[in-house]
């Protein structure tokens, strides 16, 4: 049980620990079906206005579950550079751009998966959101940021 | 208004807005029976695919649908897969869903079939037991019935378009019964019992629903108050439990598919039961059997008993799951158990034979155990038949000894086939 249990807490890095987690529930107490739950209990429409860090999901939503390593390549911000435009917001797959108030806060490395888009429909120049390999850090990669690309003369 | 249902969380609670009169007594097919108690379960969806010899039953629910008795969908897919699909889709969405097929359409389905089961979803397939391919064959062999054997569906066998009728409306009950939450296969033997026209005494269509009952959602995907994702991957770290939890439903079932039985007996005044026995509490010998053969094996019995012999018969009216407690109360008094299975074995002994093996081994009883492999592709089963079986079984009880094989093929032209060759 005790390996079983580290195996689980791998999965859910930095997550809290939820009490009856469904690891440790026996065949006669899980949900019929392998059904699962987004929220804890009901909800309402109104949940729609809570952000969803806030929002009272349940073990099983896919926000507890930790897929960062499926990434390869991952995407790196430049608050400097960034205009808050908010298009990545908008293309991002996977809700892995993580914005209040039409301003950006960063990115979410646990469910990045590094597709690039973001990159791909950033407007700056130079972009300020660019890919790296993952075992740079971000801040070292921030040291090597590209320059403003001139217009040529014509 | 189909949102204001679903708000409430009761999409089925419904029944069918238009009645029809029925006599006491109509004359139906196996098809037709099936269609009339579709009609009368108030079926929310039926997706279908035609296939010969179940497209009867489909047919037959279309014309009531077109006809303006049927207030649910129907849904004409591209391919058997597909048809199973929306049913699963429909059910977990929160509806009473059905369908029906045969051979290679169970065949196409084997997938979808496992995902029913898995999800836990109360689905009815009406199933008429046809041959499978190659070589083609549109007649009744239980092939398809043997193919669905581990897909995690209740099996019931029947033998009448009446029989049918009946279990297709106690499939609903039994299926969506909070304790069992599975899905259920009625079969019936291909033309033999489909196409053939008998005297169906059928409810009326409030009984018939007030004994089915309002469909009642388990984890529906139409409850927006709690959103759920069906269909969800496990891995090694929940996949056993849910398969161990699948399971335990299965083998609870029989005392839900006893209540149901009782309770249908009640209204009906035909009592069906775990295990169909004709004859077997005195019998020396007594065959094993499903579909319309058990009817034909016990008019051979009784000639037999004419002749002196102590013949009887004994069918699993609940094919899966497996009863071998019973199957062994009921068989422990026989000197011969011959068990006829009418599938393509495969390389093996039938699932009859397997099943019966498998109950009586574990006790004192050691009849002679014997399979036979029958009636493939429709090749016809008659008295004379079955009694030349009766007096092979009965040579075998007087010598003490198997006729040298366990596995038989009857019925075959050509040099005799005998498999698993026993020493006395």
């Amino acid at each position: 049980m005790a390996q079983h249990k580290d195996f689980v807490n791998n999965l859910y890095k930095g997550k809290e620990h939820f009490e009856n987690s469904i690891f440790d529930m026996g065949w006669d107490e899980i949900v019929q079906g392998a059904a699962v739950f987004s929220f804890e209990g009901e909800i309402d429409h109104t949940v729609v206005n809570v952000h969803p860090e806030d929002r009272n999901v349940a073990e099983t939503n896919s926000q507890n579950k930790y897929v960062g390593d499926w990434r390869v390549i991952k995407p790196v911000w430049n608050v400097d550079i960034c205009i808050d435009c908010q298009n990545c917001w908008l293309f991002c797959p996977d809700s892995s751009i993580v914005s209040r108030d039409k301003e950006m806060v960063g990115i979410d490395y646990d469910h990045c998966k590094g597709c690039g888009i973001c990159v791909e429909v950033c407007p700056t120049n130079p972009k300020s959101l660019i890919m790296f390999d993952e075992h740079i850090k971000n801040e070292d990669a921030l040291t090597q940021w590209p320059e403003k690309k001139q217009k040529e003369e014509k | 208004m189909a949102r204001e249902k679903a708000k409430r969380g009761k999409v089925s609670m419904y029944r069918n807005k238009r009645q029809m009169e029925l006599n006491s007594v109509e004359v139906w097919d196996g098809n037709f029976a099936n269609s009339h108690a579709l009609r009368q379960a108030s079926v929310d969806v039926v997706s279908a695919y035609p296939i010969t010899p179940s497209t009867g039953t489909v047919e037959g629910y279309a014309a009531h649908n077109a006809n303006g008795y049927v207030d649910g969908e129907m849904i004409m897919t591209e391919s058997e897969h597909a048809a199973m699909s929306g049913c699963i889709g429909a059910s977990a969405a929160g509806a009473r869903a059905a369908t029906a097929t045969s051979s290679q359409g169970l065949a196409l389905m084997v997938e979808t079939l496992y995902q029913a089961s898995g999800m836990r979803l109360p689905i009815v397939l009406c199933m008429i037991n046809r041959a499978l391919a190659a070589p083609l064959n549109v007649n009744g062999d239980h092939s398809d019935m043997y193919l669905a054997n581990q897909s995690g569906w209740i099996s019931i066998d029947a033998c009448t378009p009446e029989e049918s009728y009946d279990l297709v409306l106690c499939a609903f009950r039994i299926g969506e019964h909070l304790d069992v939450r599975l899905p259920v296969i009625v079969n019936q033997d291909g033309f033999l019992t489909s196409h053939k026209a008998q005297n169906v005494r059928p409810l009326s269509d409030d009984q018939a629903y007030d004994f089915v009952g309002d469909y009642k959602e388990v984890n529906s995907m139409l409850n927006f108050d709690k959103p759920v994702t069906h269909g969800v991957q496990t891995e090694s770290d929940w996949h056993f439990e849910h398969k161990a939890k699948q399971n335990a439903a299965m083998m609870a079932s029989p005392k839900v598919i006893e209540e149901v039985f009782e309770e249908y007996a009640k209204i009906s005044g035909r009592k069906y039961n775990m295990i169909e026995t004709y004859k077997t509490e005195d019998a020396d010998i007594i065959i094993v059997c499903l579909g319309t053969t058990y009817q034909t094996a016990q008019v051979a019995a009784d000639k037999m008993r004419e002749e002196g012999v102590k013949a009887g018969v004994l069918m699993p009216r609940v094919f899966r799951p497996t009863q071998l407690d019973m199957l062994a109360e009921k068989l422990k008094g026989a000197k011969a158990v011959v068990c006829m299975d009418r599938s393509a074995p495969g390389g093996q002994t039938g699932l009859l034979y397997q099943d019966v093996a498998a109950a009586l081994f574990n006790t004192s009883a050691r009849p002679l155990l014997s399979n036979i492999v029958y009636g493939l592709g429709g090749r016809d089963i008659n008295i004379e038949n079955l009694k030349s079986i009766y007096t092979h079984a009965k040579a075998e009880v007087d010598a003490g000894k198997l006729d040298g094989a366990i596995q038989r093929f009857v019925g075959v032209r050509g040099p005799e086939l005998k498999y698993y060759s026993v020493e006395g």
